[in-house]
């Protein structure tokens, strides 16, 4: 009999061990909260992303409407010189530790406006740090959920208490085989 | 159920001169009016007691660089609900004088729309309560959208649909 199963509560207790930087880690990317805004036609994708068919809270990730209450700041479109001001304020609003996802190619670099556009950032990274960069114009929802699930890697290889660098990820063919 | 035909006979005949270059393109009654006459222009429009045409659907800006002193054009779009009647009127405008009267004080809907004229086209509109650019941060000291400015070369493949995943 396996106790750990749900369908076999003996109704003893059991214990497990972990270490408190595991449980920090495990806690910070089970909950990602995302500021909820959009700028453009990623926002529509994020906005399936979030919705029933592919139910991004099933990862714990939940959109808040404050910036004090949210974790990561999706930057879901095109960056326009306007906007540039209020995403810097957003950001630095958030409070730490806190997370960016660039989303599309708008956001990634500039996309279809990257010389000529008058009005658009050429990148977000320009204003704000990005940890993940999601590719497509715009990224499909699965796109995005890869997104996150590459945050979480992230988030999982920090040290948070002692403040040493992240441990490099390593490269899929070595996981699979470690 | 009104004819192109009777409104601009009754424009001309209270207008004159002032008007001109009548068209319908798609049955779209079309004209030009000089810069001082279309403030009472609009005005009559909207008062008229059986053309009604009160609703302002939209103000834009065309720029001509080729036509000396009509460079920029002012267009204004306008619609009566009692009539499904629509109507569209012009204002040509030198480039070293772009100025015109503000409609904001015959419909409040003009106000954001002259703001995005003044930001894209650099048109002057006199009166206006709050001329600002509307859409482009305000450090920014030119009219994007006169065609004074390089186009992109249209053979670069730098930027083809297949390297944006569509």
């Amino acid at each position: 009999m396996n106790p750990s199963s749900p369908s076999n509560k003996s109704g003893e207790a059991s214990v497990f061990f972990i270490t408190s930087e595991e449980l920090l880690n495990w806690s910070r990317s089970s909950s990602l909260w995302p500021l909820t805004f959009g700028l453009a036609c990623c926002a529509i994708e994020m906005m399936g992303a979030m919705a029933s068919n592919y139910d991004l809270e099933r990862f714990g990730i939940f959109p808040r409407p404050s910036p004090r209450q949210s974790d990561i700041m999706i930057v879901s479109g095109t960056v326009t010189y306007k906007m540039a001001d209020r995403i810097r304020r957003l950001y630095e609003q958030m409070s730490e530790p806190r997370y960016v996802i660039s989303m599309g190619s708008c956001a990634n670099c500039g996309g279809p406006y990257w010389q000529h556009g008058y009005h658009v950032v050429k990148g977000v990274d320009k204003i704000i740090p990005v940890d993940v960069y999601v590719p497509g114009c715009p990224p499909r929802p699965e796109a995005l959920i890869d997104g996150f699930l590459k945050l979480q890697e992230k988030i999982r290889a920090e040290h948070p208490l002692t403040g040493d660098k992240p441990t490099p990820s390593l490269p899929a063919e070595e996981r699979r085989k470690a | 159920m009104l004819t192109n035909e009777e409104v601009a006979q009754t424009i001309i005949q209270q207008f004159g001169d002032a008007v001109s270059d009548f068209d319908d393109p798609f049955d779209l009654l079309t004209f030009s009016v000089t810069r001082e006459q279309i403030i009472p222009l609009i005005q009559y429009l909207k008062e008229h007691p059986t053309y009604q045409i009160a609703f302002l659907t939209d103000i834009t800006a065309v720029h001509y660089p080729d036509s000396p002193g009509r460079e920029l054009c002012v267009v204004y779009h306008m619609h009566s609900f009692v009539n499904n009647y629509r109507v569209r009127v012009k204002v040509y405008l030198p480039a070293e004088d772009p100025h015109i009267p503000t409609a904001t004080k015959q419909h409040l809907s003009a106000n954001w729309m002259e703001r995005e004229t003044f930001d894209l086209f650099g048109v002057i509109f006199d009166g206006h309560p709050d001329l600002r650019r509307i859409l482009n941060m305000e450090e920014m000291d030119y009219h994007p959208m006169l065609k004074q400015y390089p186009l992109e070369d249209a053979t670069r493949e730098d930027k083809i649909d297949a390297l944006f995943g569509r």
